[in-house]
């Protein structure tokens, strides 16, 4: 029996961010990792999942630089080392756009929100 | 044994509305309108012996409810199915479905926008995915920017080879009377154009036009009967995998594979078969991708199998006869002009850009980001 929910997948995802922390579904039935959020597995169509948090550390799949007025910015596909991807942003001081293969962590302090969390290379280039 | 599927039914009718910047005031349903009559002045038959209605548009989330009314058609079959730039050709496979069950008999499949005339902006009734728009990717060319990112990291294809395929449309374009963007290209002005989001400047991207299109199917059988050269449908095939960029499992590798199988399998016909290729080339990359998913070359070969004019006037596989996406037109959800083009060459008299006894003409219709794949094989009355 598939229970009620008393929060939805979003806010539990936006309380772990507030709290500095960046959470992820992991299903409890064929073990795979979720994201994003929701409220069964796309993997094996279970309804139990589990939230774990990440330890935020990935690898970037693949990275564009969009060209604003208002100037450059990042986005990338980050593959996270639990097993999930993830759309972000990449900002650090290191020189040079990231590229594809780089390591990044991300970067969670107390108080981030969805716009707010970013990754940020952890080796040169 | 064939597929049961196979040629049970023609495209009667294909026709495209004004085109380019249409008149101050048109709106996207005046040319879906516009389109599905002078489409059906192609079939030589009344707008009102159309029973069946298909219908998706950017503008309106009811498209069949708006365009059925505006024509004064009351249809016994409606869908308004709207996998985006693919819903066309997913309407394709639809008609056959519904026309074989007897649940229609003659489907009219249209759509029009003023994209360029509202400004350029993309309308989409569609929401956003949260964990995506909070970091601004551009919609929808970022997506695609790192769909091209991967290729050529994982492959090597590189910048120049994804300009060949603007080039090569631009050069088809120029044959095409009508078409927006008929000035000369070459690769040095792609590489040197504004970058919008790496690795994807401004001339690997789409146009954005105004303008509609329609076709009219009917049984193969009725087809014979009506005015224009026998279109038959010989296979249609549709498959998704994702809607967000971040939900596909491999960005090299779209649900073409997929479509392309199931249309090639009703069809009962082989790449080598395919005479003409309409592929929706909203973002260069996509040429490349279509290509190895359909299995006219590998998988990481399409960088290379698109250079050098092998896709370009006087190649050896005609892609995008009347300019494409890039240099035709482009309003919005392109799906429905690869149609009309396909049809266009195998009823033959297309002028210099016609490609010379084409019997088979694949088209690949893309919808969202690489999301929505329909793969439809069209011959001419020899195929049957
Ligand atoms: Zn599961």
């Amino acid at each position: 029996m598939i229970g009620n929910l008393e929060v939805s997948p979003a806010a539990v995802y936006g309380e772990g961010l507030a709290a500095g922390s960046l959470r992820y579904q992991r299903c409890g039935s064929c073990g795979r990792a979720v994201f994003y959020p929701r409220v069964g597995c796309p993997h094996c169509g279970s309804a139990h999942l589990a939230w774990e948090t990440s330890a935020g550390s990935g690898t970037v799949y693949s990275t564009t630089t969009i060209r604003s007025r208002s100037g450059d910015y990042n986005v990338a596909l980050i593959d996270l080392d639990e097993g999930y991807r993830m759309m972000c942003t990449v900002r650090d001081d290191i020189a040079g756009d990231p590229r594809i293969g780089d390591r990044v962590v991300a970067v969670v302090p107390p108080g981030t929100t969805a716009e707010t969390l970013s990754f940020r290379r952890t080796e040169q280039p | 044994m064939s597929d049961p599927s196979r040629g049970v039914i023609s495209i009667v009718g294909a026709a495209e509305s004004d085109l380019g910047r249409v008149a101050d005031g048109l709106t996207s349903l005046d040319l879906a309108g516009q389109a599905a009559l002078r489409a059906a002045d192609d079939a030589g038959i009344g707008i009102h012996e159309v029973d069946g209605i298909f219908c998706a548009t950017s503008h309106y989330a009811m498209s069949g409810l708006e365009l059925a009314e505006y024509l004064g058609i009351r249809p016994r079959y409606s869908d308004s199915n709207n996998l985006g730039g693919a819903s066309f050709v997913s309407h394709l496979l639809h008609a056959i479905a519904a026309i074989r069950a007897g649940l229609c008999t003659t489907a009219l499949i249209a759509y029009g926008s003023t994209q360029l005339s509202d400004g350029g902006k993309l309308v989409t009734a569609s929401a956003p995915n949260l964990y995506e728009s909070a970091y601004r990717p551009r919609y929808p060319v970022s997506m695609y920017a790192l769909a091209a990112a991967r290729h050529m990291h994982e492959f090597g294809t590189t910048r120049e080879q994804l300009a060949s395929v603007a080039v090569a449309a631009r050069e088809w374009a120029r044959l095409t009377p009508g078409a927006f963007s008929t000035e000369p290209l070459t690769i040095v002005d792609v590489l040197a154009s504004r970058m919008v989001s790496d690795p994807l400047t401004v001339a690997d991207c789409c146009l954005v036009t105004d303008g509609g299109g329609a076709i009219i199917v009917t049984t193969t059988e009725r087809a014979r009967d009506l005015r224009q050269p026998l279109i038959p449908v010989l296979g249609v095939g549709e498959a998704h995998w994702h809607r967000s960029i971040s939900q596909m499992p491999s960005l090299t590798t779209t649900a073409a594979l997929d479509s392309g199988v199931r249309a090639f399998a009703m069809a009962g016909l082989d790449v080598a078969d395919v005479d003409v290729v309409e592929l929706y080339d909203a973002f260069t990359i996509n040429v490349p991708l279509f290509l190895e998913d359909l299995g006219f070359c590998a998988k990481g070969e399409g960088g290379a199998f698109v250079s050098e004019g092998r896709i370009a006037p006087g190649g050896t596989l005609p892609v995008n006869t009347n300019g494409g996406g890039l240099s035709y037109a482009h309003p919005g959800m392109y799906g429905i002009f690869l149609l009309v083009e396909a049809v266009r060459q195998l009823r033959g008299g297309t002028g210099a850009r016609q490609v010379a006894g084409a019997e088979v003409a694949l088209v690949q219709a893309n919808g969202a980001v690489l999301s929505a794949q329909a793969t439809a094989l069209l011959g001419s009355a020899g195929t049957l």
